[in-house]
Parts: C-alpha cells; sequence; structure tokens
C-alpha cells in the first residue's frame, strides 16, 4: 500500500496546547490523541479539529500507553461528529523527534498520523510521520500563524 | 443477547470496512465467537494463541473496561456495546 502523506494541519492553540500537554509530562513522556475527518478507506485529509491529552498509563520516561478509557472517551467524541481518531502525539523527554524502533514495531494503525514531540532542546520540536508495515515517512507540519 | 461491536478503524478491513456490526452471546468470549463465524480475519487480532484476549487490544462493556470484570466471561445484555480499542503505545 503506498503511503498516503496529507500535511497535518494544526491551529496554534492546538499546538501550543499539544506542546504544553508534553511539558506537562515531564519528567515522564506525555501522549494524546487527535480527531478530525476522514475520507475515502479512513484516509485523515490532514485537518485536526480537537486535540485530547491523555493520560500515560506506563507513567515512564521511556514509554508510553495512552490510557484506554481516555481513547474510549476521545473516539466516542470524535464519532459523534461524524469523525474519526487520526493519530497520536507523544514526547520524547531526551531524544529527538523521530520514531523509535518502539514506536515503528508498536504502530498499529496504518491510517494514524503519529506526532513526536521533542523536549530535548530549550525549544520544542514537533514532527509528523506515517508509520506503516515497518516504514516510516515524515509528512509535512503547518501550524496556522507559527 | 445481540450486541453492538465497535471496531477500531485497523479491524474493519476484516468486517468488510465496517466502523460497527451485530454479534450474539450470552458473554464476552460468545460474542466474540460469532464475531469471529462471520468475520474469520478478526481471530488473530482479537485473541492470543492461548485464546485469551489479546494483549494489543482493550475491550469495553459500555463504560468498563472487561480486564476488570470478568475478562472473556463478562456477561453481556441485549443492547450493550462491546468497543474493541487499539492499544496506543510506543516507547
Amino acid at each position: 500500500m503506498p503511503f498516503v502523506a496529507p500535511t497535518l494541519r494544526l491551529s496554534l492553540a492546538q499546538y501550543r496546547g499539544i506542546v504544553a500537554h508534553c511539558y506537562d509530562g515531564l519528567p515522564s513522556e506525555a501522549c494524546g490523541v487527535l480527531a478530525g475527518p476522514v475520507e475515502g478507506a479512513g484516509e485523515p485529509t490532514g485537518d485536526v479539529t480537537e486535540i485530547y491529552a491523555c493520560t500515560n498509563a506506563d507513567a515512564s520516561a521511556r514509554t508510553y500507553t495512552v490510557d484506554s478509557r481516555d481513547l474510549l472517551r476521545a473516539m466516542r467524541d470524535a464519532e459523534s461528529r461524524g469523525e474519526e481518531l487520526i493519530g497520536v502525539w507523544h514526547s520524547h523527554t531526551h531524544t529527538d523527534a523521530y520514531p523509535s524502533e518502539t514506536d515503528v514495531r508498536q504502530a498499529m494503525e496504518p491510517n494514524w498520523v503519529y506526532v513526536l514531540v521533542s523536549l530535548k532542546q530549550a525549544e520544542p520540536v514537533v514532527r509528523a510521520y506515517r508509520i506503516r508495515d515497518g516504514n516510516t515517512a515524515e509528512i509535512d507540519v503547518d501550524v496556522a500563524g507559527l | 443477547m445481540a450486541v453492538d461491536v465497535k471496531l477500531p478503524t485497523l479491524l474493519r478491513v476484516h468486517a468488510g470496512g465496517e466502523s460497527s456490526v451485530a454479534a450474539d452471546g450470552a458473554t464476552v468470549g460468545e460474542v466474540f465467537a460469532d464475531l469471529i463465524a462471520h468475520h474469520p480475519g478478526l481471530a488473530s487480532n482479537l485473541l492470543g494463541d492461548d485464546g485469551a484476549l489479546h494483549k494489543f487490544v482493550n475491550v469495553y462493556r459500555n463504560d468498563d473496561d472487561i480486564r476488570y470484570l470478568d475478562a472473556l466471561a463478562t456477561l453481556v445484555a441485549d443492547g450493550d456495546v462491546i468497543s474493541i480499542l487499539p492499544a496506543v503505545a510506543g516507547g
């Protein structure tokens, strides 16, 4: 299956919300999910209508698991608007904004956008990827007004 | 008991693309058996080799995680919604 690479489009408020949740989670990794419209066979358009800050059930600086109750709540909210969850973000506290081997191995949803937030430097770095069958492809992130 | 089973996007390919399918059973395990009988591709995604719930999925009966109820022996009632969620995790 070829990669379809939408541009991930975030509002400034969504971008700030994602980054703030990552700093709030320190020293652990932080995570959350994104909702937006999909087309065709569930391909996200790249638009994000809602961000859901979730609990990292692992409470770990090295791994994350989105709390399943938070996930269920986000999924229901998205579906109530006729949308889907389209991706997940998590922080890397001391490494780059690139999917780790664990991230690639555990990426379950081929249609999702995987957003990495690196807090390694003084300024946060936000990058997004598709991960499918063990392959990783970066996609553009467009933040309105940034 | 007739219940509605909600599938995450990654499993819909095994169920004709549907996001939600009807199934029958008195327990979650029976509902899964009915689901798998109609959609065999779901089997390896729902259950491990030992027949227990796959560790990469979470299953809710309405608002309750079945791991904290009776797992696959959890009883279901007519009209319950069984939600299957992927484990969203990484490092």
